[in-house]
């Protein structure tokens, strides 16, 4: 058994993508529920909100597409992804928010999740001198970029939360 | 997670195994380290004040070190029934382990919210099979390495 905060093998890395993966789904799987369940039921809908939760469902298909790139550059066997989909929406196609301040923590708490996640594997992946069957510089430049992006997903709805108080 | 966690997780799970200090060499060998990086964690921890060590008794967690392990532990529960319920993995142990140092407890609990949430965990977790209790699988024995 290893020590440490490190990535060691394609498969290790593989594994962890497969799990910003499945993190990524539950944003988007959440945000896109939230988004038609506020159309439901509020047909005088708040703009802002809207706007928010229709771009970081667009956000985390974009994000989950980076990643699978970055998998099937890597020397594995692939990963099932469909039955996974199919999980997260189950679960998530159950739960709903109460309100707007509802919807607003829960994806704040996505988001920085997401972040935390990306934030850790990339200090993991600096630290590990093993090479990848990907670059190392573009696997870690995609990483970078996908926590920059989470960290301003957090700003975001940090400001319209603070916007409303 | 990190190297201090996972050496908070085998001193709890020692000390409730024996149900006394847990011993340098039997932390040692859990973790598949020397005692000499056991030792000085240990005193790592002690600083910290999560751990306190007695001379030929062995080292016991504080009830901060405690809460500490047991998130550690639960965190490592959440990642196997994560590998086992949802991606079927078989050699869920060897990817768990990998796995702990990089995940932490804030996005091994958005994984738990997928999976159905034990109220027992982390207490269901079998030192002797390495494995959560909550696993969809009968567990066999882990395979001592040749």
């Amino acid at each position: 058994m290893s020590l440490g905060q490190q990535v060691g093998s394609d498969r290790q890395l593989a594994r962890l993508l497969q799990i910003g993966i499945v993190l990524e789904e539950v944003v988007e799987a959440r945000a896109s529920r939230h988004y038609q369940s506020l159309a439901e039921e509020d047909r005088t809908l708040d703009a802002e909100i809207e706007a928010l939760l229709s771009h970081a469902a667009e956000e985390s298909a974009d994000h989950r597409k980076r990643l699978e790139d970055l998998i099937e550059g890597l020397n594995v066997d692939s990963v099932p992804f469909d039955e996974i989909e199919t999980l997260v929406e189950a679960r998530y196609g159950q739960t709903k928010p109460d309100d707007f301040d509802g919807v607003l923590y829960d994806q704040l708490c996505n988001e920085e999740t997401a972040y935390k996640f990306y934030d850790d594997l990339i200090e993991a992946i600096e630290a590990s001198e093993a090479s990848f069957s990907v670059d190392r510089e573009q696997l870690l430049a995609v990483l970078r970029g996908l926590r920059e992006e989470e960290r301003d997903g957090v700003e975001e709805v940090t400001t319209i939360m603070e916007e409303r108080e | 997670m990190n190297t201090a966690n996972q050496y908070l997780k085998a001193i709890y799970l020692i000390q409730q195994q024996d149900n006394s200090p847990a011993a340098t060499g039997r932390v040692a060998d859990m973790l598949d380290v020397s005692p000499a990086s056991a030792n000085e964690m240990i005193g790592k921890l002690e600083s910290r004040e999560l751990a306190e060590h007695e001379k030929y008794k062995g080292v016991s967690l504080t009830d901060e070190g405690i809460v500490r392990a047991r998130d550690a532990l639960q965190t490592y529960c959440i990642i196997q029934r994560f590998l086992v319920n949802v991606l079927g993995v078989e050699e869920f142990r060897e990817e768990a382990h990998e796995l702990e140092s990089v995940i932490d407890g804030t996005v091994a609990e958005r994984l738990d919210t997928i999976i159905d949430r034990k109220p027992e965990c982390p207490d269901c977790f079998d030192p002797e099979l390495d494995a959560c209790g909550c696993l969809n699988v009968e567990i066999e024995p882990e395979q001592p390495a040749d």
